[in-house]
Parts: structure tokens; sequence; C-alpha cells
């Protein structure tokens, strides 16, 4: 193969090189210096992919949230969005009304809008797509008496579905804001 | 009739599986068939089995040459390590360009001592030796390590089998954080969440992670410490906070913020102190990525109608748009030299990893795959493979392929969704 010819054509003279190499890893070793070191994996988890858990360089030191979590998204009232839609539709005006009535009548509660989308199309975009949906809630709800630090728009894009499926029933039940006080 | 063309396609969707009973969690699925591959054979390290059995360091070394698409693999039948002579004209005969062998032995201390040596079989000379004693945690890594000098002493280029990739993977109500080896091996654990993560992406030094997470039942922008486990808020601010993207200089992250309503993309520096507002739009712009110079972001706008993807220089001035073809596209990746833009490509209903030549001024996007749900592509540090997201058999997995698509491999085989990769720096 003449890629290889030509690439190791100007290798051959590197042998001494190499072998020196080779003689210097081999004494590089020195048993009595090195001090021997135990550490247990504590990596959480089923594996994906195999194996030791790393130490030396490849050592990577876990975090685990899920202790003393639980505080899980809420079961509020949701709005349903039409395909490639912001608009809240005319349907929706009694339930934006009255959490904009219950906002402006306490002024200490406050409300999370947070919006979703269908599964297809990429994460960050769609979490910008959500965020779209909770923002036009929001300024539906500012609109009708809810002081802006109230309401807070927020996005989970395509990462929390309502629903599981790939045809239009599951997409439409997830194109979707809901609403939570918290 | 078969012509040229329906050949090569129909040998781009043979599937080459290579099984190794030996370590069934441990296989390589790869499809495809290169140009020019160079023929190498590479026998089982001498005492592999018995000091590490495990792993077989020669499999990993195999898989990893294959992968990269310009290599293939020829039987090394026999008995060989680094201190054999080779009779070169039975190699030829076999029509191995090159070849390598080497050894395993545990050492007194714990430790192994890694050796291999290379051989040019065609012109019957030494091309490489290597001796390294390494913990059993950095086993893989040594074997990384040879396929990189094999690969950089066979092609020239710098290999990329000991970098670092991080990826997201979600199953049994978990989302999980992941650092593993190039080839997706080796996983360790460096987040676990019940909430989810996406858009984990590498610090240029390969220390830090930045990835959003939703623990607070919102988006937020954190970076970690792989080795240590801290973290850090980088942007917690109204509403949502996301696709965070390093600077070449790892001073400072460009975030998308809808602090201010829509979302934006702002600069933020390692400590989550807001810089610079980068883009000022009524429409969406996120998922910024820089330059590998450092002087300009690509980013995703629907100023436009649909998503496309933009480039603005950060002394200011317009943003331009860079990506023409179809009505939405988003997720740039930008390859270490600048030249080739990866992305995701909606063509009719399916999202598919695409390329774009950046220096060509009437440049057509190239589709990669004829998959449908491709997400995420990440450059590796040398800029000849890409890896991405997408699904098969119903699950979300990670795929590599070489830039132009000829080359594929499947990585890992869980029952886990694996999503989000990051392809991380050199070094570790």
């Amino acid at each position: 193969m003449n890629l290889t010819h030509s690439l190791l054509s100007t290798r051959s003279a590197m042998f001494a090189v190499f072998t020196a190499a080779l003689l210097a890893g081999c004494s590089s070793v020195k048993l009595d210096d090195v001090p021997v070191e135990t550490r247990t994996p504590t990596a959480a988890g089923a594996g994906a992919g195999a194996g030791a858990a790393g130490t030396g360089q490849s050592r990577v030191e876990p975090v685990d949230l899920t202790k003393g979590a639980g505080n899980a998204g809420g079961s509020g009232r949701v709005i349903y969005f039409d395909f490639d839609s912001y608009v809240v539709k005319d349907e929706y005006r009694g339930v934006i009304d009255s959490y904009a009535k219950a906002l402006a009548a306490d002024r200490k509660k406050h409300l999370s809008v947070e919006g979703h989308t269908d599964e297809r199309g990429g994460r960050e975009y769609n979490l910008a797509l959500g965020q779209k949906r909770a923002e036009a809630v929001a300024k539906s709800l500012a609109l009708l008496g809810a002081g802006d630090a109230q309401v807070e728009a927020v996005s989970f894009g395509k990462e929390r579905p309502a629903v599981q499926g790939s045809d239009e029933a599951a997409w439409a039940k997830n194109r979707r804001a809901e609403l939570n006080y918290r | 009739m078969l012509n040229r063309r329906s050949l090569s396609s129909l040998a781009a969707t043979l599937l080459v599986a290579l099984a190794l009973p030996a370590q069934a969690q441990f296989r390589v699925e790869i499809s495809g068939v290169g140009a020019t591959q160079l023929p190498i054979a590479i026998a089982k390290f001498r005492d592999e089995e018995k000091a590490t059995p495990s792993l077989s360091i020669s499999a990993i070394v195999r898989a990893d040459l294959e992968r990269s698409g310009q290599f293939r693999s020829v039987d090394a039948p026999g008995a060989l390590d680094e201190n054999s002579a080779p009779v070169f004209t039975d190699w030829r005969s076999r029509a191995a360009d090159a070849l390598a062998a080497g050894s395993i032995t545990r050492l007194a201390d714990g430790r192994f001592d890694v050796r291999f040596k290379l051989w040019d079989v065609v012109k019957g000379t030494v091309l490489a030796g290597q001796s390294t004693a390494v913990e059993a945690g950095d086993l893989r890594l040594a074997a990384h390590r040879i396929a990189d000098t094999i690969y950089e002493k066979l092609t020239g280029n710098k290999g990329v089998f000991s970098t670092r990739i991080a990826y997201v993977t979600k199953g049994g109500g978990r989302y999980t954080v992941r650092v593993a080896d190039a080839d997706g091996e080796g996983g360790q654990v460096a987040l676990t969440s019940a909430e989810p993560i996406i858009s984990p992406a590498w610090s240029p030094d390969g220390k830090q992670l930045a990835y959003v997470s939703f623990e607070r039942q919102k988006a937020v922008v954190y970076t970690q410490d792989t080795a240590s486990g801290a973290r850090r808020e980088i942007a917690n601010f109204r509403g949502s906070n996301s696709a965070p993207a390093w600077s070449p200089d790892g001073q400072t992250l460009a975030v998308t913020l809808s602090r201010d309503t829509g979302s934006q993309i702002f600069l933020v520096d390692r400590n989550g102190a807001i810089v610079r507002k980068l883009t000022s739009s009524n429409s969406i712009d996120t998922e910024a990525t820089f330059a590998p110079d450092g002087r300009s972001l690509y980013f995703v706008s629907d100023r436009g109608g649909g998503p496309q993807i933009y480039r603005v220089s950060l002394n200011g001035g317009n943003a331009e748009r860079v990506t023409f073809g179809g009505n939405y596209n988003i997720s740039p990746s930008i390859s270490p030299d600048g030249r080739t833009l990866a992305y995701i490509s909606r063509v009719g209903g399916a999202f598919r990893l695409h390329t774009l030549d950046l220096g060509a001024s009437n440049a057509q996007p190239v589709a990669l795959t004829d998959t449908s749900d491709d997400e995420h592509p990440s450059f590796a540090p040398n800029g000849r493979l890409i890896i991405y997201a997408s699904r098969a058999e119903r699950r979300d997995v990670l795929m590599t392929t070489t830039l132009d698509g000829k080359i594929k491999a499947r990585l890992l085989s869980t029952t886990a969704d694996v999503r989000e990769p990051s392809w991380g720096p050199y070094g570790r």
C-alpha cells in the first residue's frame, strides 16, 4: 500500500531512538520508590460501559443528587399549544384570568410557568421553544394583573414529557405550559 | 445493473460485528468500508488473559484503530511479544503492512507493566516501542495510548483514543453524567440526579464539565471539577439558563439566558459573573459555540423564521447566516481547524448529522447519516471523527463517524438511553 510505504520510509532511522526509549522505560520502574496506592471505587448507579472505576489519571469523583431529592414537578393546571405555536388559545382565557386574579389578590404568591415541547428536534432549541411558550403565558398573566416578580417563566424543553409516545396524540399532550405555585 | 455506486452503498450497509467472547461487555460494532485502510496485525499481548482477565489490551487497541476508519485488522495467530523477531515474509504474505505485539506483567507494587512494539512489515523495521507502568484503573488508558502511538506512527496524525468523552445516560428514573474513554467504555459517574441533565461541555483543559441541570426545577448551568466533584453554579438567573460553551482560553463561557425574557446569549466568567450580552434580538438565540480562534461565535437563531446557524464576531458587528439549505439547522460543532461545521439538519421529517465546508464559498451540506434522530455532534480533538447521539432499536445511542460518513461505530452496549456526547480535549 502506497500510503504505508511513503509514511514508513522516513521512520526507519528512528529505530535506535525507540530501542533506547524501550530500555529507558524498562529501567524507570523503581519498585522501592513507588508508594502503593489503593483507591476504592465509589461510583454509584448501574454501569454503562465496562469495568473498573478509574484510579490514577482516570479518576472521576461522583456526585449524587438523588439523596434527599423528591421535589419533583407539581401537578398544576395545563395549557396546551398548537404545533409550532406560542399563542395562548382563547379557551384558556378563563384559567389565565383566575390565576392572575389570585396573584393580584395576594402579592406574596409566586407562580412558576413551565413550558414544554414535544420530542422532535434538538434539546437546547426545544428548551428555548418551551421558554417562549412559558413567557407567552406569563405575559398574559401580567396583562390581567399579576405582578412581574410573582411569575417566573421557565422551560423543560422536551426533557419532561407528560405522555410517552411518538405520534401526534402524544406530541399534542406534550406541547404545553404547566402552572405551579411555588 | 450493479454499478460502482450501488456496490459501495451495499458495502456501507455491511455490518461488521467483532465479538469478543472473553469480554462479553466489550462489543464493537463497526459498519462501513473506508477507501484506503492500512492493514495491521495486532497480536494478543503475552499474558494479557492471565494478568488482566477482565479486559483485553490488544482487543482495545484493535477496536480503536478500526473505529478510526483508517485501519483494517489482519489476523495475528501465534504467540508474539515485544521481544519477538517476526518473520516479515510471513506477515507480508498475510497482507499486513504493520504488526504490533506486546506483553503485560503484574509488578510487585500491584501495578502493571505494559510493553509493546510496532513493526513496519514491508520494510522489516521497528517503528515504535514503549513500556509503561500503570495502576489497574489506568489499564484502558495504557491500551488507548498504545493505539494513539500506532495511529500517529502510521498516519502522521495525532490519535484521540486516549482522550475522554462525557455523556448523559437516562435509566431507572435517574439521569447520570458519565466520563468515559473515547470508545465509550470504562464509564465513571460524575453526577447522578433524579432530574434531567443536558448539554455537558468539556473545559479546554479537560478538567471541568459545564452542563445544564434541572435539579432546582428549572434549567441552571453548573461547572464541575471531575477529579474532585466540586460544583459551581455558573448561571442561575430568573428564567432558564442553558447551552454552556467554553471559550478556547477557558476563561469565559457563553450561555443562553432568558433573564431579560427571550433566549439570548451572554458571556459569563468562570465564577458566573456576566461579562456582557452577546446577542440582542427579538428571536431565539441559543446553542453558542466558539470558533477555535476564539474570535467569533457560531449560534442558532430563528430570526429568519426557522432555526438556522449564524456566526458573529466577538468584536461586534452583525451576525451572518451560515446555513441556507433546509429550514431547521441546529447544534453547531466546529472542527478544531475551524474549517468544518457539523450540525443537525432536518430533512423531510428526519434529523440528520450534516457537515458544511466553511472555507468554500458555495459549499453544499453533506449528510453523513441516513438515520432520523441524530443529535448533538461533537468533534474529536484531531478533527477526524465526530461523536453524536442517535436512536437505534428504540434507544438513544452514541455513534462515531468519520468525516466522510463511511465508517460508523456504535459505542457502548447498555440498556440505558445514552445521549448528549461531548468529546474532551487531548490529555487528561
